[in-house]
């Protein structure tokens, strides 16, 4: 019962003792903090950099030169807009030196609305990432995910973006990570005293690591969280479990939906979708990025441009809303981001659509 | 300090790469007069604007004036110089014949550092060149390719770079001249973006920092670059108390960003000087002088090698054909030339004569334009290859 953040130290931990990890830093990455949502706690090659951004991403793509694995910790997405020109590079040098390079580094960024952080702390990355070609990106919904994404990361010789949906990095899982203890209550009490600092003085405090063992995700492979008939939900991150749960509700309402969580934002698996709509003939696409040149407008075409002939209903696309940002006070952040209610009643508008 | 400073001078010339450690005259053949001779001269000398002719055209350049009684001294070995002006016309020519190639529509773009060879040939002559952590990491710009000559660029491959051809080792005919990607050498890919050098040489420089050895991150970029907040933050992380980085940090210094004049835009004195609140160490040269550059580099580079922390050193060099061939890559009237400076050195102190030196120049001029006649016959990218190494070994788009 892990929490996506006691995932993501674990699979860092498993790196740096197996998988070459030699460098992960960022602003209050290293101790004691170990990051503002706990991330790297306990990492023993974690360590504080400069509060500059660019500098981060700089470092980390000449560590990738230099053949040196890292993790470059962005501390919040909205913080990782002044380096967009980095991050082109970073996808582009491969391309530009026609295979001459290559730029195994990972960033990884909490990303969207869910702790009310207001204008700064509540932005969404995944449209912009995915404007940015030579990257691979992953948003895991689930610890086990973080966990298994993670280590794929770390062994991708690409440059790899990982975006951490921050509403759900405290919550726990329903799958165990391998050689985490049992997904009892006791359990989750053993793992919190191995690895969660504790509060007040930690200059002493060391971390006791389960024997953790490899668990892969590979990239670009998508899952199916419900099996349904009658209509396709693509979504990842902070609104997936709501898809999850709206297609739970709507059961009661004779609507079959199939949930796909797509882990990978890019490469995305296509295959699974396209199979899935093919199945349903209607598809809904969910994210709270800004609905405009959304990542999911790029799906709804490439339904349109390849499945238009199997579709029965209008594809549809549930994002955020197109404002400068997401307003602090509760109903503002709300009424920004696509809710429980909101998702539902796409699905099952889409559902009873006459074909 | 004044240890490190003994030390340097025997790794100095322990550094310098083997071929070099001798020069040779083999490559002085054929003749063609191709600068008016120059008199004796001394070491301190005013310069004034002189009728040279270049490559067959009558060109202005500001010239020492040199005192016909003196002889000048060199304090380095006749051999080296003798190798450092031969890899200075090498640049020359072959930056002179890409520009005659955009002129002749044999490539869309030409950008160089003409007027950095007095700095950029001995700090090419000074590398730890091979791949990997243990030798030394080039973080440059797009005006080095006087750094990687001595290194043992191959001129053809920068004459295919300019024709975006195909056979392109550096991009594959994707990206500008002198954009070079060497991996076998540790060169990263040279970028457009003028200032996000001094970002990734943090990254190699923290790796050299873990691996120990003397291997060292060398970047450079001009001084319209240093404006940029990257600049700052280089300077900021390669002094992080207890984890100093081993770089040389270099600007090349030619007073320009692109029509601006740096007097209107920086008000300090000296760029290196920044350096100086983080008590790193900092140098401000005449990059247009062979022997200034050359102390100045083996002293920053043994300090870095040794000392294992950053030196800031500022070289100030001209910009002989404008900032590229948007601004129309002709010869800027005015702006001194390190060559022809180097040249009336090198003929006063009598190591070579005019024509030795002209030959040197002819016999350059004729194999870069056998070169830019040969790229032509080379073959142009395929259309279908667009998405290849998007990824490591991978095509791009959907999958």
């Amino acid at each position: 019962m892990a929490t996506m953040v006691q995932a993501l130290r674990m699979a860092l931990h498993y790196g740096e003792k197996n998988l070459g990890l030699a460098e992960v830093f960022g602003e209050d990455v290293g101790p004691p903090l170990g990051g503002v949502f706990t991330g790297t706690q306990g990492v023993e090659c974690s360590w504080n950099s400069p509060l500059d951004e660019r500098g981060i991403i700089g470092a980390a793509m000449g560590l990738a030169f230099a053949g040196r694995r890292c993790v470059a910790e962005i501390q919040f997405c909205d913080y990782i807009f002044n380096t967009i020109d980095l991050l082109k590079l970073a996808g582009n040098q491969c391309w530009a030196s026609n295979g001459d390079w290559n730029m195994p580094m990972t960033v990884m960024t909490p990303v969207g609305s869910g702790i009310r952080g207001s204008i700064y702390h509540s932005h969404s990355f995944d449209a912009m990432m995915t404007h940015i070609p030579g990257w691979k990106i992953v948003m895991p919904s689930t610890p086990l995910d973080a966990y298994g994404l993670m280590l794929s990361c770390l062994k991708d010789p690409n440059p790899t973006m990982f975006l951490i949906p921050k509403a759900l990095t405290r919550m726990r899982g329903e799958e165990q990570i391998p050689g985490e203890p049992a997904l009892t209550p006791e359990g989750e009490k053993e793992l919190r005293a191995m690895i969660d600092a504790p509060l007040g003085d930690r200059s002493q405090w060391k971390p006791r690591w389960p024997k953790l063992t490899e668990y892969v995700v590979p990239i670009g492979q998508g899952k199916i969280v419900r099996e349904g008939e009658q209509v396709t939900v693509v979504s990842y991150g902070r609104t997936l479990p709501l898809c999850a749960q709206a297609a739970d509700q709507l059961r009661a309402e004779g609507i079959s939906a199939e949930v796909i969580d797509m882990r990978t934002l890019w490469p995305y698996d296509w295959e699974m979708i396209s199979q899935s709509i093919r199945k349903t003939g209607r598809v809904v696409f969910v994210n709270e990025d800004t609905e405009v040149t959304n990542f999911g407008e790029h799906l709804v075409r490439r339904t349109v441009d390849e499945l238009f002939y199997e579709l029965e209903a209008r594809p549809k696309l549930v994002a955020g809303a197109f404002t400068p940002g997401v307003g602090l006070a509760d109903v503002l952040e709300v009424a920004s981001v696509p809710q429980l209610s909101t998702i539902a009643d796409a699905i099952r508008e889409v559902a009873h659509e006459k074909a | 300090m004044k240890k490190a400073s003994t030390k340097n001078a025997v790794n100095s010339r322990s550094s310098l790469r083997p071929d070099l450690r001798n020069g040779s005259r083999s490559h002085l053949k054929n003749s063609i007069p191709a600068f008016a001779s120059a008199p004796a001269t001394s070491q301190k000398s005013k310069t004034v604007s002189k009728s040279l002719k270049l490559n067959g055209k009558a060109v202005a350049v500001a010239t020492p004036v040199l005192k016909t009684s003196s002889k000048f001294k060199f304090r380095l070995a006749p051999e080296l110089l003798i190798k450092t002006h031969g890899y200075m016309i090498k640049t020359r020519m072959l930056e002179e014949r890409m520009i005659k190639m955009f002129k002749q529509s044999d490539g869309y773009f030409w950008l160089g550092g003409p007027g950095e060879e007095a700095f950029q040939i001995p700090l090419g002559m000074h590398g730890k060149v091979g791949q990997g952590v243990d030798y030394d990491f080039w973080h440059l710009h797009y005006r080095s390719s006087g750094i990687l000559m001595p290194m043992g660029l191959d001129p053809m491959d920068c004459i295919r770079q300019m024709k975006n051809t195909a056979t392109d080792p550096f991009s594959g005919g994707r990206n500008f001249c002198n954009h070079t990607s060497i991996r076998k050498w540790n060169v990263v890919p040279i970028t457009s973006t003028i200032e996000t050098q001094y970002l990734t040489a943090i990254g190699s420089g923290i790796a050299q920092k873990r691996n120990g050895g003397d291997s060292i991150t060398i970047v450079n970029g001009g001084d319209a670059g240093t404006a940029e907040g990257d600049f700052a933050s280089c300077l900021i992380w390669a002094n992080r108390p207890g984890m100093e980085l081993p770089m040389l940090i270099i600007v090349a210094n030619n007073a320009w960003g692109i029509s601006t004049a740096a007097s209107t835009q920086h008000g300090e004195k000296n760029i290196a000087d920044r350096g100086k609140a983080f008590g790193m160490k900092t140098r401000t040269i005449n990059g247009l002088d062979v022997e200034e550059s050359t102390f100045a580099i083996r002293e920053a580079m043994d300090y870095v090698r040794t000392e294992r922390k950053p030196f800031l050193l500022e070289a100030r060099v001209t910009r002989l054909y404008g900032h590229s061939s948007a601004t129309g890559a002709n010869w800027i009237q005015g702006e001194e030339d390190p060559i022809a400076t180097f040249e009336a050195k090198l003929e006063a102190a009598g190591i070579m004569s005019r024509k030795e030196m002209s030959d040197v120049r002819e016999g350059f001029n004729a194999e870069m334009l056998d070169m830019a006649k040969r790229v032509k016959n080379d073959p142009m990218p395929d259309p279908s290859t667009i998405y290849d190494n998007t990824y490591f070994g991978q095509k791009g788009r959907y999958w």
